[in-house]
């Protein structure tokens, strides 16, 4: 069943929203006439009379002088909304009988064939109606056998709905401004609902969280806090929605009272994953997110993430990066080595890492013939036992941020192996061997 | 009487926690692998190679595809040594904890609770005796306590025990000896260690003793990133 909204040319985007109100596939079939389907809606209204007045009745409420007819194809509900006044039900079945009456210029025929029909004395729905198919097929061609089709009321057609883009945002307006995190989580939980339930209506989830406040200005010359809240991978969980907003408010609170929130979030497709006994052991991306968060808050941004060593001779160069669980980067190729059988991946010896002092400890050093002797600095102090060096390195040197340094493998007094260095005439400690 | 014999058997099979490999065989072989799901102590003095068997445990869980996080109280992490032990830093979460022990414990609560990780490492080696003795038994019993269950391997680096009950497994490590190679003065190399590890907990004792070279080692982890 469809329904057809008949008004005027101004009234057009509010024919449309409140078309949308009532069914999620509107037409736009004219500047001054929007179609909806209105299957589905008798469970909420009743039959087809209550259905045409309550979208009556609605369009009144809003201003609108517009007619409302209801009919079991499209192209005849839009026939009855433009050719009758108020609210009408197409009968199903006397389509032709009903539209009968109806004056033939509201099929909106071509200059050509409206002067033809006009000359042959077709004047009204009813007339046209009552001619051969076949005949108006030979004499007027396809445009002619559509019109015959509508006047009858039985042009089948699908509808076109209007494509609006996708926003999916939500607001709210605070009644008296919001100064601690906890009421504001309420605000927060319910936007989030509300968002993530229409995120999964449309068989989306989300990306990003972007969260707007406004602030009780009293002056200040920022009014505005605003949080982006990226995911690596799709959710669609309101309560790590929520946590994971928490915690970032935590760490970034808003500089002043909230008088107003606004949420938005990007909507992508949502995350398709297979699992597999197979697969080897990862946290969930969800859950991770939220750990993450966590430890984000407790240790401080730049503390937590993955190293990545950089293309450079320049001793202990490295730089973190935002941890993404490196199982979404796994490559096929990376699971076929992985399921390669474990004797081939097993060292063959355990090698001996450094354990770095940052910032390199500043020492003093004794020398004799050109070997370190005595080594002194905080925390570390013993003779030398046993020393390898000097190994002499340098770099960078064509830059503002040359380096070149001596370094020595020390086994001191003290029980353990050091690597000291000198830079410029001074010395360091730059780490123990373990 | 057979029905209390296979009560017996059904409880002494389920006690037993799965292990994964060490990556080092001699450790391995003496004591029967990490387990998972329980808290695993590593101690000894500076030097003993704590350091070189938590990296080639990493190197061997990362190199099965499995996430491991590092809970680095003292940011003592050098990442060069770990790719050059073979673990794959894409697989690695790094957390830096400022010295602050309570801080490294709160993070690694945090992780096991998480799930999913095959390895957590906690470094408490350079942390002070005095504030890593400080740590009260409670915070251990929770920690082994969110362990448990789980299929993660939870590592913690001391110079000295401090879990006491709430390891299941303790290893102590000492350097045994410092290779070099060349001449005292002029081309003298610092070569390796060799390492001798006590199994002191669960009983009985044992010994076991592995080398760790300095130097490179691109065998494991992931192959394809060294052009193999």
């Amino acid at each position: 069943m469809f329904a057809a909204i008949h008004g005027a040319p101004g009234d057009s985007e509010g024919m449309l929203r409140l078309a949308q109100e009532f069914s999620p596939q509107v037409e736009r079939t004219a500047a001054d006439t929007v179609t909806l389907e209105a299957d589905g809606l008798e469970r909420l209204y009743g039959f087809p009379p209550q259905i045409a007045a309550a979208l009556s009745r609605r369009a009144a409420d809003r201003g609108m002088q517009a007619s409302v007819a209801l009919a079991a194809n499209p192209d005849a509900a839009v026939d009855a909304a433009r050719g009758f006044a108020g609210v009408s039900v197409v009968p199903q079945g006397d389509e032709a009988k009903f539209l009968g009456s109806l004056p033939l210029a509201l099929l909106g025929p071509t200059p050509e064939m409206a002067e033809t029909l006009e000359r042959w004395g077709i004047r009204r729905f009813r007339d046209l109606a009552a001619l051969p198919e076949l005949g108006i097929a030979e004499r007027l061609g396809p445009e002619g056998l559509r019109l015959h089709k509508r006047a009858r009321g039985a042009a089948g057609r699908p509808l076109v709905p209007v494509s609006e883009p996708l926003l999916f945002a939500e607001e709210a307006d605070l009644e008296y401004p919001v100064e601690l995190l906890e009421p504001l989580a309420f605000v927060l939980a319910q936007l989030l609902h509300s968002l993530c339930a229409r995120l999964s209506t449309h068989g989306l989830a989300a990306n990003e969280l972007r969260l707007r406040l406004k602030l009780e200005t009293r002056g200040a010359p920022v009014d505005e806090h605003s949080r982006t809240l990226r995911f690596p991978v799709p959710m669609l969980d309101p309560k790590a929605f929520l946590k994971l907003l928490q915690l970032d408010l935590g760490t970034h609170p808003p500089p002043a009272p909230v008088v107003k929130v606004w949420l938005e979030a990007e909507p992508v497709k949502p995350r398709a994953a297979q699992s597999g006994l197979f697969i080897p052991l990862a946290p969930e991306p969800e859950k991770l997110e939220l750990t993450l968060a966590r430890l984000k808050s407790l240790v401080g941004d730049e503390n937590v993430g993955s190293p990545v060593l950089l293309d450079t001779h320049r001793p202990r160069a490295f730089e973190m990066r935002r941890y993404g669980g490196g199982f979404l980067a796994a490559s096929p190729r990376r699971r076929v080595a992985a399921s390669l059988p474990l004797a081939r991946s097993l060292p063959l010896s355990a090698s001996l890492p450094l354990r770095t002092i940052r910032p390199p400890r500043p020492a003093r050093v004794q020398m004799a013939a050109g070997q370190p002797v005595h080594v002194q600095a905080d925390g570390v102090r013993g003779h030398v036992i046993s020393s390898a060096g000097p190994w002499r390195t340098s770099g960078d040197w064509w830059t503002a941020d040359p380096w070149a340094r001596d370094e020595w493998d020390v086994a001191l007094s003290d029980g353990a192996l050091y690597r000291i260095y000198s830079e410029q005439g001074r010395w360091f400690v730059e780490g123990s061997y373990d | 009487m057979a029905a209390v014999a296979l009560g017996r058997d059904f409880e002494f099979r389920v006690h037993q926690p799965e292990t994964c490999s060490t990556g080092l065989e001699e450790v391995d072989a003496m004591a029967g692998g990490l387990p998972r799901g329980c808290l695993t102590e590593v101690c000894g003095p500076a030097s003993s190679g704590c350091t070189s068997l938590m990296l080639a445990a990493m190197a061997q869980a990362t190199g099965r595809e499995e996430v491991c996080a590092l809970v680095d109280t003292n940011d003592a992490f050098d990442p060069a040594s770990a790719a050059a032990a073979g673990v794959w830093l894409e697989r690695l979460l790094w957390l830096r904890c400022g010295g602050r022990a309570e801080h490294a414990l709160k993070a690694a609560d945090l992780l096991v609770q998480g799930g999913g990780f095959g390895l957590v490492a906690m470094d408490l080696a350079d942390t002070p005796v005095e504030t890593a003795r400080r740590i009260s038994m409670t915070s251990w019993f929770r920690l082994r306590r969110a362990v448990e269950h789980t299929p993660t391997v939870l590592l913690v680096l001391e110079r000295q025990p401090h879990a006491k009950t709430c390891a299941s497994l303790m290893l102590e490590m000492r350097r045994e000896k410092t290779a070099w190679s060349g001449a005292p003065g002029c081309s003298q190399l610092l070569r390796g260690i060799r390492v001798r590890v006590d199994r002191r907990k669960p009983a009985p004792a044992m010994t076991a003793s592995f080398e760790a070279r300095w130097g490179t080692n691109y065998v494991c982890g992931d192959p394809w990133r060294s052009g193999r």
